[in-house]
């Protein structure tokens, strides 16, 4: 096997970067759905020291993290919707790039609510 | 003047409707696993989508957010078989999806077989172990603990 690929399958534009941007969101969520069980499983341990770990993701900077993870999860939600469409609809694959504006727009509307909603909560008066 | 016959790439001789040898992936132990994993990535990411939308509905944007959880939001939700459920359902698609997600990864980017071979071993052992935590939890949380001989506070649990 050639350690170096003789060419590039590599095209570019939205069919490309949406992919790029659909693994790189997975893997992060993935990693964090570990860390999320581990961290609840702590409620079968005990009250104070489920209370305790919870108590990390109240934090300011945390509030930041997780906002970014549901950034990371609406586009994957959004663009896994698209690829389900690409495969199932008949003009889906026609459709694909304005299929992916569709999707950015939906999550730029359902993320800044999120964001609005999350950040004035985690952050405010407590 | 002859046209030239371009045969369509699964064709062997044209219209034979045999693929071409070249074409032919090892015959006999042919299983349809990639196609059911594929399959399962879209059926499990639609469910997905409602599920954990429900779930960070719930549990951040409602009422105080994520400042109303703690310990008793927790049992409060696991003392209802309909929250349960939910996020067994949740935890089991989740990290399935997941793990093929991965496993594909690490099939397009680690080329030593041995490398493919020891990551997805890692892999395979991590979801073992945090779905059956998971599961485990779910299942055998006591949503009323009672701590130092005192029942913790909460309007779903029995009066002692």
């Amino acid at each position: 096997m050639p350690t170096k690929p003789a060419g590039t399958l590599y095209r570019g534009r939205e069919g490309m970067w949406s992919w790029v941007g659909h693994r790189i969101t997975g893997v992060v969520i993935f990693f964090f759905l570990l860390v999320h069980v581990l961290d609840t499983s702590l409620v079968r341990v005990s009250p104070e020291a489920y209370t305790a770990v919870i108590g990390a993701y109240k934090n300011p900077l945390m509030a930041l993290g997780e906002t970014g993870l549901v950034a990371a999860i609406l586009f994957h939600a959004f663009n896994g919707l698209r690829v389900i469409a690409v495969d199932f609809w008949k003009k889906g694959a026609k459709y694909q790039r304005q299929m992916l504006w569709i999707v950015l727009a939906v999550w730029l509307v359902v993320f800044a609510g999120f964001a609005i909603r999350h950040l004035s909560l985690a952050l405010g008066g407590h | 003047m002859t046209a030239t016959n371009i045969q369509s790439p699964r064709s062997g001789q044209s219209g034979s409707g045999k693929i071409a040898p070249k074409y032919q992936r090892s015959g006999s132990s042919r299983s349809n696993f990639e196609m059911l994993a594929w399959l399962f990535m879209r059926l499990s990411g639609v469910v997905l989508v409602v599920l954990i939308f429900g779930h960070l509905f719930v549990n951040l944007l409602v009422g105080e957010g994520i400042h109303a959880i703690d310990f008793g939001f927790v049992a409060g939700k696991w003392a209802d078989p309909f929250w349960q459920f939910w996020d067994l359902a949740m935890l089991w698609l989740a990290m399935l999806h997941g793990t093929n997600g991965v496993r594909t990864i690490i099939n397009d980017y680690a080329e030593k077989d041995a490398s493919r071979f020891w990551l997805k071993v890692v892999l395979y052992a991590a979801t073992t172990v945090i779905v059956i935590l998971g599961t485990l939890v779910i299942f055998t949380f006591n949503p009323c603990p009672v701590v130092d001989g005192v029942q913790l506070p909460g309007g779903f649990c029995p009066k002692p």
